[in-house]
C-alpha cells in the first residue's frame, strides 16, 4: 500500500489508515461491534494499539497520551462511551496537549447492540466537538480534521460512526504525504490539568469559549457542504443519511454537515432561506431538527416513527412523501445461535434443568436466553449481571432467591465484572450466591479478541494473565471452584445445586475454549509452520 | 466503465462464505475501474444464523444499501435463505440459486461461494482475468487451485443459465 493510492476499504479500516497517517502514537480501545476492526487494522498497519480491560480506562489511557502531547485514539461501540463518560466530561474541561480523538460507533437499529442510543448527544452534553464521515473516504480525510481541531483547540474531538459507514467498503483516496509526528513531551500546567473545583471553575469558562470559536470556525471553515440544485426542496443532513437522501431525492438541494457539533448555524439559516421546503432528515433522534427550531429556523424533520431503525432509501422515500402507514416487516431470516458443540451450552442446559433465576450478561453466552435454554431472565449491560443478581437475592423470598444465580463471560467479567465481586462480598444477600464465569478464554462474541484474562495481547503476544480464582479469593469470595473442560455435566450439576443450598458466597468458573478460537488458533499455527 | 449502478445481494448462513463473496466481487468492480460499495452486518449476525451483503457498482454509487426490491441479482448460498430474501430481487432479476452448482462437481465444498459468484460473473461487465487475479489475492496460495476450479466451473454453468 503506497500513499496517494485508490483503496477500497471499510470505514473503519479508513480511520486505522487516517489515524496510522496521521501519526498516531497510541490507540486504545475495547471491542464492540461496529468498532471492533478499527483498532485491529491499526495494529496491523504497524500502529501502537491496545485492548484496555473496558471503555474507561482505554479512554484514560488515551488521555494520558494526549496530555503527553502525543496524538491519541480511542475506539469504542456506542455504549463504550457511557462506560467512558466520566473522564470524557472533565476532559473537556482539562483539555490536552496533544491531539485526543474519540470514536465512538452508533449501531441504530441494533444489529449487534442492546440499545439504539444517538451518541449526537454527547457532543452537547459534554460541550466537544463532533465530526460525522458518511462513507470511506471521509472517515478518513475526517480523522486527519479531527486530529487538527484537537490540536489547535487542544480539546478531544468526538468522532461518530454508524454501523454502516464503519462497515461499509467504499473508495479512499490515501494522502500524498504523512502528518509530520509531534515529539510528546510534558509540562507541569497543573491549572490545567488537576480538575479541582478552582481549576475547574474558570476550565469551564475556557471550555464554552472554545466552543463558541469552534462554532465560527465551522461556518466559515467547517467540513461542511452545500450540493445545489432546485429551489423547491432543501436537505439538512448529515452521516450516512446523506447518502440514502441523495438516491432518494436527486433532484433536491442538499446542506450535508460534517461538523455536527457545534452546528454551522450562520450556514444553516442562510441554506434555509434559500429554499422552499426545508427538511432535515436524520437517523435515530431529532438531534439536529430539534437545534434548528430552537436556533428559529424553521424546518420539517421526520415522522416519529422513522426515530426507530436504520435509515435506507425506501426509508428516505417514505419520510419524504409523508407516507406513515405501516411499513412492510422483514421475512425473517435464521436467528445466530450458539455453535454446535459450544461449551457454552451445557452451562444452560443445567442452569434451564435446575430452574435458576439468571441473571444474564453481555456476549455470545446471551444467546442462552434462546431455546432450547430460555436460561437467562435479565441482561441489560455489560457486567450487569452480578449487580442485578444480588439485588434480587436481596429482595427475594428465600426459595426464589436461592434460585438466583449470575452468569458473565470472562472478558465482561475483567470489563466490569469486579466491581460487582467487591459489593457481593461487601453487601452479600442472608442466601449468600452464586456467580458464574463462562471463561471461554475470549471475547467471543466481537470476533474473539484477547483480554487480559487470556495471557495475550491484542497482536496475540504472549502477556501476564490475570488469575480469576486468585482475584476472586484475594476479595474474600468464600468458595471459588474451577471446572475444567474434564468435568462432567453431573459435576456442575452438583456443584451448582449445592451452591444455591448454602449460604456461601460462591464463584463457579466454567473454563473451556471457545471451539471458533480453537480452530482459529491450529489455522494460525499452520500458517506460521507454512 | 460508462453504467448505471448494479445491485447484486449474497445471501447465506454464517459461516458459508457471504462476506467472502462479496469482499471478492466488490474488489474485482473495483479493480475493474467502477465505483463501488458494498454494506453488511457483522456481529451477532453472524453465529449461524442468516447474513446477507450488499454490493453495488457503476459509475457512481450513493447509498451503500441496495433499495427494497432493486437487487438486479440474488446470489443464495443456502437453500433455506432463498425465500427469505426473495422479496429484495426487482421484476426481471437473476435469481442464482444455491443448486446452480452441483457440490459434489466441486473439488472442495467450501467452495461453493466462489463457484456461485463464477455463476454471476457471466452476467456482469468484468474481465475474467480481473476476477481470476481477485480470487488468487483472497486466499493462501494453496487453496487458490480449488477456487479457480469452482469459479470456472460456475461461471460455464451461469453462461448458459444466466446471461443473456
Ligand atoms: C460497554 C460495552 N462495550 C462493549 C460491548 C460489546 N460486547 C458485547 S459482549 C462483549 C464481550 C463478550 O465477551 P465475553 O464476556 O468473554 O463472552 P463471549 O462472547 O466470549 O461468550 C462485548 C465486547 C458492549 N455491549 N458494551
Amino acid at each position: 500500500m503506497t500513499l496517494n493510492e485508490r483503496l477500497l476499504l471499510s470505514g473503519d479500516e479508513a480511520v486505522a489508515l487516517a489515524a496510522f497517517d496521521c501519526n498516531v502514537a497510541l490507540g486504545a480501545g475495547y471491542p464492540g461491534t461496529p468498532s471492533t476492526e478499527i483498532l485491529e487494522y491499526f495494529a496491523h498497519l504497524g500502529g501502537h494499539a491496545e485492548w484496555s480491560p473496558n471503555e474507561k480506562v482505554a479512554f484514560e489511557v488515551a488521555l494520558g497520551a494526549a496530555f503527553g502531547s502525543a496524538r491519541a485514539l480511542t475506539t469504542m461501540k456506542h455504549v463504550g462511551l457511557n462506560v467512558a463518560a466520566d473522564p470524557l466530561f472533565t476532559a473537556a474541561y482539562s483539555g490536552v496537549n496533544g491531539a485526543l480523538i474519540v470514536v465512538s460507533a452508533d449501531d441504530p437499529g441494533m444489529a449487534s447492540s442492546q440499545n439504539e442510543q444517538d451518541n449526537r448527544r454527547y457532543a452537547e452534553a459534554a460541550g466537544l466537538p463532533m465530526l460525522e464521515p458518511s462513507d470511506s473516504q471521509e472517515a478518513y480525510d475526517f480523522f486527519a480534521l479531527a486530529v487538527e481541531i484537537s490540536e489547535k483547540w487542544r480539546i478531544p474531538v468526538l468522532f461518530r460512526m454508524t454501523t454502516r459507514v464503519c462497515h461499509s467498503k467504499t473508495i479512499v483516496r490515501r494522502r500524498e504525504e504523512r502528518m509530520p509526528a509531534p515529539t510528546p513531551a510534558f509540562d507541569h500546567d497543573r491549572r490545567a490539568r488537576v480538575m479541582v473545583p478552582a481549576n475547574a471553575r474558570p476550565a469551564h469558562q475556557r471550555l464554552r469559549k472554545k466552543l463558541a470559536e469552534m462554532a465560527a470556525w465551522n461556518d466559515d471553515h467547517g467540513p461542511n457542504k452545500v450540493v445545489a440544485s432546485g429551489p423547491e426542496l432543501g436537505i439538512i443532513t448529515s452521516g450516512i443519511s446523506f447518502m440514502h437522501t441523495r438516491e432518494a431525492a436527486p433532484q433536491a438541494s442538499f446542506l450535508k454537515i460534517g461538523m455536527t457539533y457545534p452546528l454551522p448555524m450562520e450556514m444553516i439559516r442562510r441554506f434555509a432561506a434559500s429554499v422552499e421546503r426545508c427538511m432535515v432528515i436524520e437517523e435515530g433522534d431529532p438531534v439536529l431538527a430539534t437545534a434548528i427550531r430552537a436556533a428559529g429556523i424553521a424546518v420539517e424533520s421526520k415522522a416519529e416513527m422513522y426515530r426507530f431503525g436504520e435509515l435506507d432509501v425506501t426509508r428516505v422515500r417514505r419520510i419524504l412523501r409523508r407516507d406513515e402507514s405501516p411499513e412492510a416487516a422483514p421475512l425473517p431470516g435464521k436467528p445466530p445461535q450458539l455453535c454446535p458443540g459450544c461449551p457454552h451450552r451445557r452451562v444452560f442446559e443445567v442452569l434451564r434443568d435446575q430452574d435458576c433465576i439468571v441473571a444474564g450478561d453481555i456476549g455470545c453466552y446471551t444467546l442462552g436466553v434462546l431455546p432450547p435454554f430460555e436460561a437467562m431472565d435479565t441482561c441489560v449491560c455489560m457486567g450487569a449481571s452480578i449487580g442485578v443478581g444480588l439485588g434480587l437475592r436481596h429482595v427475594l423470598p428465600e426459595e426464589q432467591a436461592r434460585r438466583v444465580v449470575s452468569v458473565i463471560g470472562d472478558s465482561t467479567f475483567v470489563h466490569s465484572g469486579l466491581t460487582g465481586l467487591a459489593e457481593m462480598v461487601y453487601n452479600p444477600p442472608s442466601t449468600g450466591h452464586v456467580v458464574m464465569i463462562l471463561d471461554n478464554s475470549t471475547t467471543a462474541m466481537t470476533g474473539l479478541q484477547e483480554h487480559p484474562g487470556t495471557g495475550r495481547t491484542l497482536l496475540g503476544e504472549t502477556a501476564p494473565k490475570m488469575s480469576f480464582e486468585q482475584v476472586a479469593q484475594a476479595m474474600g469470595v468464600q468458595q471459588v471452584h474451577v471446572l475444567h473442560g474434564g468435568s462432567t455435566v453431573e459435576d456442575l450439576e452438583d456443584l451448582l445445586a449445592q451452591a444455591r443450598r448454602s449460604n456461601d458466597l460462591t464463584l463457579i468458573i466454567a473454563r473451556n475454549p471457545c471451539l471458533l478460537s480453537a480452530k482459529r488458533d491450529a489455522r494460525r499455527g499452520k500458517e506460521e509452520k507454512a | 466503465m460508462k453504467q448505471p449502478v448494479i445491485n447484486i445481494k449474497i445471501a447465506g448462513l454464517g459461516g458459508q462464505g457471504v462476506i467472502r463473496a462479496s469482499d471478492i466481487l466488490a474488489e474485482a468492480a473495483f479493480r475493474a475501474g467502477a465505483d463501488v460499495k458494498k454494506s453488511e452486518l457483522h456481529g451477532m449476525s453472524q453465529r449461524g444464523g442468516s447474513v446477507s451483503s450488499d454490493v453495488r457498482f457503476g459509475d457512481k454509487v450513493l447509498s451503500p444499501m441496495i433499495p427494497g426490491g432493486e437487487t438486479d441479482y440474488l446470489l443464495v448460498l443456502s437453500p433455506d435463505q432463498v425465500e427469505n430474501n426473495l422479496p429484495a430481487l426487482k421484476p426481471g432479476g437473476v435469481l442464482i440459486r444455491p443448486e446452480t452448482v452441483a457440490e459434489s462437481a466441486l473439488r472442495n465444498k467450501k467452495s461453493l461461494n466462489v463457484a456461485l459468484l463464477g455463476a454471476l460473473s457471466a452476467c456482469l461487465p468484468i474481465p475474467e482475468e480481473v476476477w481470476l487475479e481477485t480470487i488468487r489475492q483472497s486466499f493462501p496460495e494453496a487453496l487458490y487451485a480449488d477456487n479457480e476450479q469452482a469459479f470456472r466451473l460456475g461461471r460455464e454453468q451461469g453462461a448458459k443459465q444466466y446471461a443473456h
